[in-house]
């Protein structure tokens, strides 16, 4: 988007103060861990305030004074706790400089309407700040895993040796652990067997159903669709319960056949939501042209409808896995010792003995989760290309 | 084009004018022309086959709908089978309660004619009855189980029922032993199959091979032995039956257990005309029947004081007379923290309702999480909306890849933010905001359960909030404030309204799921953080009440259908979209 608004050079009566608010603000911390929240408070200010004048006061070019700002924290931040605060003081570092630059050449309103008052600029950046602290919210638990499961000792935490970066307080052992002790090794391999059987099962009964339903006639259809749609519905631990008390009945408790039954089943109206999808965009012209070309039902299946609904088969495909792969409550009651899944493993461990091999698979998992999230996502887009829809 | 439009046109005005009211009120079809033609032409139009149009439309539409039915069967059948009838199963579960009158089928019958409400113990009939189910409960190993079954509603039934199972075998021995003291032929089991079994059976049985596979033949009684000695013929049966099917083995030559001894000493001295009798064994019958009299007794009730004097109290009688019929509503009581009694449902006592406490706790966690989700879940969804399209995919990625990430990957995320050696704590001791010694409390409680709840519920909340602020055009926000309307005004008069529609779906779907949620609550919730959901898991694993463990999923699955029905009223399932 070009500027909607001319940008000017701010006077130092804004500049210099809100610089010197954003320095309080910081020097607060910094003052705290130090031992003086005051010092902290008044120091901060008096520097940021101190920078915004100079460079304003001699006109200073912007891109040595800001890598000198990150060199000159890096090193302040060396002096007063060593590498950990050296990281986030070339952090503070950058940020200062961009904040002053960012505050002085008025750059803050290029992209805002002209028309807005001080007060709407102010409450349009607290809101981006607020918004940025949801999204951080939202993707810190996942990061933080992350680092951890590289810890060399058996904690939970960061310990002071990895913050230190040094080498020694990061090692493999994890990765080892669940690379080679028999439990997890044998409930990776009990999820990889589970879900691609389970997935097999919801995706050819559930394609087939979708398309039965996307005809224009189809009886009871709601009541169909409502008995289709349940297990997504009803709370796992009631399926749970349900299935266990059913399948002890019949004999399929605590086997392979029942939890790939019972999985199979969850991840039924996950097909039938994105296939249902996929298909409403279909254009049944095209089974009548194939048809009136001489193609039986199959073939015009095969060779015409499938290529174009295969993104939605796929993606719905892809979210039976990952619900037969992820699921927890269903197999811990359907299943028995033998049937122990990467989940139920997991489960085990942060409920009983608590070890970091458990961060180590969830960084895995993570891994895997993003694979999928960008196939999916491609898939996404390439059937609304392929369907004259515009992306995103 | 006009052309093939104006017979629609026209059949609208044919129904109006009242022509063909039966269908007057459905909407058109591609057939209305037909009728039409039907109506006002000369005769049928004809397809190309000659059959007329009307009936081959009819034919093709019922070959279309039986075709979309078939397509959908498989999956319909599957599900069905997989799902929908272990629900079902939990349902019919709940207030199935056949295992007291399967096992103590005599009891059950006797203690119809007993008024549980005057205090009074019931009669020596009731404990006479008791004597034989319970033996024969206690041979089949039942006892134990329908005594965890009474546990549940009376303490104390459980071990009740263990020592009893033992106790029944010496009351009936000091019979079998003075029988077998007087004649030593009464320990024979030949004696009792000649006695009480038709030569017929007799000769079957005793050719019968154990070997063969076959259960030994069923034992016929003599005629007119069950007149004669109708207890000892009863429990002897019940023996004959147990040693065939139970244990495989041939009743004819096996000894008969105590009961038996104890039915035939009560037939003698309850004045069977023995004398009267004539087959084989007639004299070793006349004696025993001489000498009964004056055998050493006792009678069933003060046997079963002797066991444990719990037997010689009202409550273990009344709550047997009260789980007795084959279906009860006492799960769903105890589910509320109600109960049996003889008067009819009351409240527990104020120290044991606990299920109250936790149906409220789930539902307002629950409530909780689902307007944190709105509060945080608004915003973000507002501003995904409102950016540029480039810069909102790449933001969205943060919300999705919490949504395809797995649960366990974070709950155990949480787990590590939220311990009291944990990031969270780290950090803030580190900025000395919190000191090292009174670090905060933040996991196994409840406020642990909800932050966690919320990030995992999040996603959920922000799609379909997402998908309906798409659909609202950003001018009308800023016709708003041309129009001299604040930032304010603009926003809660114009934008909000429109917005409602996902409030409201991302809401109900936040708290469905949110009331049934088992895994989070159950690793950072500790006491005080968990949902209902953990107590059914508790009930199925645990205790092994799984009567109580499906009448409270009952509860909740009731509630959740509620939810789901709005839902649906609401947002229609078929707009859900994933991903």
């Amino acid at each position: 988007m070009a500027a909607l608004t001319p940008i000017s050079r701010k006077p130092m009566s804004f500049v210099v103060p809100v610089m010197a608010a954003a320095g309080a603000f910081f020097g607060i911390f910094v003052g705290t861990a130090n031992g003086s929240t005051l010092l902290g408070f008044l120091i901060g200010g008096v520097l940021l305030a101190a920078i915004a004048a100079v460079i304003m006061k001699m006109d200073l070019p912007e891109k040595p004074v800001r890598w000198g700002l990150i060199v000159a924290f890096s090193v302040l931040g060396i002096f007063l706790a060593g590498i950990p605060s050296a990281v986030l003081g070339g952090l503070f570092g950058w940020f200062t400089g961009w904040f002053a630059y960012w505050l002085y050449e008025g750059r803050y309103r290029a992209k805002i309407a002209p028309y807005l008052t001080p007060g709407q600029v102010l409450w349009h950046f607290a809101f981006r700040v607020i918004c940025g602290a949801i999204f951080f919210f939202l993707i810190t638990p996942i990061v933080v895993v992350m680092p951890l499961s590289f810890n060399a000792e058996s904690f939970f935490t960061f310990t002071p040796e990895m913050l230190r970066f040094d080498p020694e307080g990061y090692s493999l052992r994890h990765y080892r652990d669940f690379f080679t002790s028999d439990a997890w090794q044998q409930a990776l391999w009990n999820s990889v067997t589970i879900a691609p059987m389970a997935t097999i099962l919801s995706v050819g009964f559930g394609t087939l159903a979708a398309i039965g339903l996307s005809q224009p006639h189809v009886p009871f259809r709601r009541a169909i669709m409502a008995i289709l749609i349940s297990p997504m519905i009803v709370p796992l631990i009631i399926s749970a319960a349900g299935m266990y008390f059913f399948y002890s009945r019949i004999g399929l408790q605590g086997t392979y056949l029942g939890v790939v039954l019972a999985h199979a089943a969850l991840g039924i109206p996950f097909v039938i939501i994105t296939v249902t999808a996929t298909l409403v965009g279909f254009d049944n012209s095209l089974t009548r042209a194939a048809a009136n070309m001489g193609a039986d039902p199959v073939t015009t299946f095969f060779r015409v409808q499938m290529p174009l609904i295969l993104p939605g088969v796929i993606s719905g495909g892809l979210f039976a896995f990952i619900t037969s792969f992820d699921e927890v409550v269903v197999v811990l009651f359907v299943g028995s010792a033998s049937q122990k899944t990467l989940p139920w493993q997991m489960f085990i461990g942060l409920r009983e003995q608590i070890s970091p091999t458990i961060l180590a698979v969830a960084t895995i998992l993570v891994a895997i989760s993003i694979c999928l999230l960008t196939v999916v996502e491609m898939l996404r887009r390439r059937s609304e290309r392929l369907r004259g829809m515009s992306p995103g | 084009m006009s052309a093939s439009f104006t017979p629609f046109v026209l059949t609208f005005d044919n129904k109006n004018n009242g022509d063909d009211m039966s269908n007057a009120s459905e909407a058109p079809t591609p057939d209305d022309g037909l009728n039409l033609t039907d109506n006002e032409n000369t005769g049928p139009v004809l397809a190309a086959d000659g059959t007329p149009l009307k009936r081959s439309l009819g034919r093709a539409l019922r070959r279309q709908k039986l075709r979309a039915l078939m397509l959908i069967a498989p999956l319909l059948i599957f599900v069905l089978l997989t799902f929908i009838a272990p629900i079902a199963d939990m349902l019919f579960r709940s207030v199935e309660n056949q295992i007291v009158s399967e096992t103590l089928p005599r009891t059950v019958v006797a203690l119809d004619d007993w008024d549980s409400t005057t205090g009074e113990l019931p009669s020596e009939a009731v404990y006479e009855a008791a004597y034989y189910d319970i033996f024969i409960a206690a041979e089949r190993k039942l006892h134990t189980r329908l005594g965890s079954r009474l546990n549940y509603e009376l303490t104390g039934a459980s071990s009740l029922f263990r020592k009893s199972g033992r106790g029944l075998d010496d009351l009936g021995e000091v019979y079998q032993d003075q029988f077998e003291d007087l004649n030593e032929a009464w320990e024979d089991g030949e004696t009792w199959a000649l006695l009480m079994g038709s030569g017929d059976w007799q000769d079957k049985a005793y050719a019968w091979e154990k070997s063969s596979g076959d259960l030994a033949p069923k034992l016929e009684l003599r005629e007119g032995i069950e007149e004669l000695l109708p207890k000892t013929a009863a429990a002897y049966s019940s023996f004959a039956n147990f040693v065939r099917v139970d244990d495989g083995d041939n009743p004819a030559t096996e000894d008969p257990w105590s009961p038996v001894y104890t039915a035939f000493w009560q037939d003698l001295t309850g004045g069977a005309t023995v004398a009267s009798y004539s087959g084989p064994e007639a004299e070793l019958l006349m004696e025993a029947a001489n000498a009964a009299g004056g055998f050493e007794s006792t009678t069933f009730s003060e046997g079963f004081a002797g066991i444990d004097k719990d037997w010689a109290s009202t409550p273990i009688w009344q709550t047997i007379k009260t789980y007795s019929p084959k279906y009860t509503s006492g799960y769903f009581l105890n589910s509320v923290d109600m109960q049996k009694t003889p008067d009819g449902p009351e409240l527990r006592d104020a120290n044991e309702r606990i299920y109250g406490i936790l149906f409220k706790r789930t539902m307002f966690m629950s409530m909780v999480i689902t307007i944190s989700c709105i509060m945080l879940g608004y915003p973000v969804a507002w501003i995904l909306a409102n950016l540029p399209a480039r810069t909102a995919n790449l933001l969205m990625i943060l919300v999705l890849l919490p949504f395809w990430t797995s649960l366990l990957v974070r709950t155990s995320a949480w787990k590590v933010m939220l311990q009291q050696q944990g990031v969270i704590n780290d950090v803030l001791v580190w900025l000395g905001l919190v000191g090292d010694g009174d670090r905060l409390v933040m996991i196994n409680n409840q406020f642990g359960t909800i932050v966690a709840m919320t990030h995992i519920l999040l996603p959920f909340m922000i799609l379909p909030l997402y998908s309906v602020m798409q659909t609202i055009p950003p001018t009308y926000l800023r016709a708003a404030k041309s129009l001299g309307a604040t930032n304010w005004t603009a926003f809660w008069r114009v934008y909000f309204p429109q917005s409602v529609p996902g409030i409201g779906a991302g809401s109900i779907l936040v708290f469905i799921l949110s009331i049934g949620y088992y895994i989070t609550p159950e690793i950072v919730g500790g006491t005080t953080g968990t949902f209902i959901s953990n107590r059914i898991a508790y009930h199925i694993s645990s205790s092994l009440n799984w009567g109580l463990a499906a009448a409270l999923g009952t509860i909740l699955l009731a509630v959740v259908m509620i939810l789901y029905w709005a839902y649906d009223k609401i947002v229609g399932i078929d707009n859900v979209k994933l991903g």
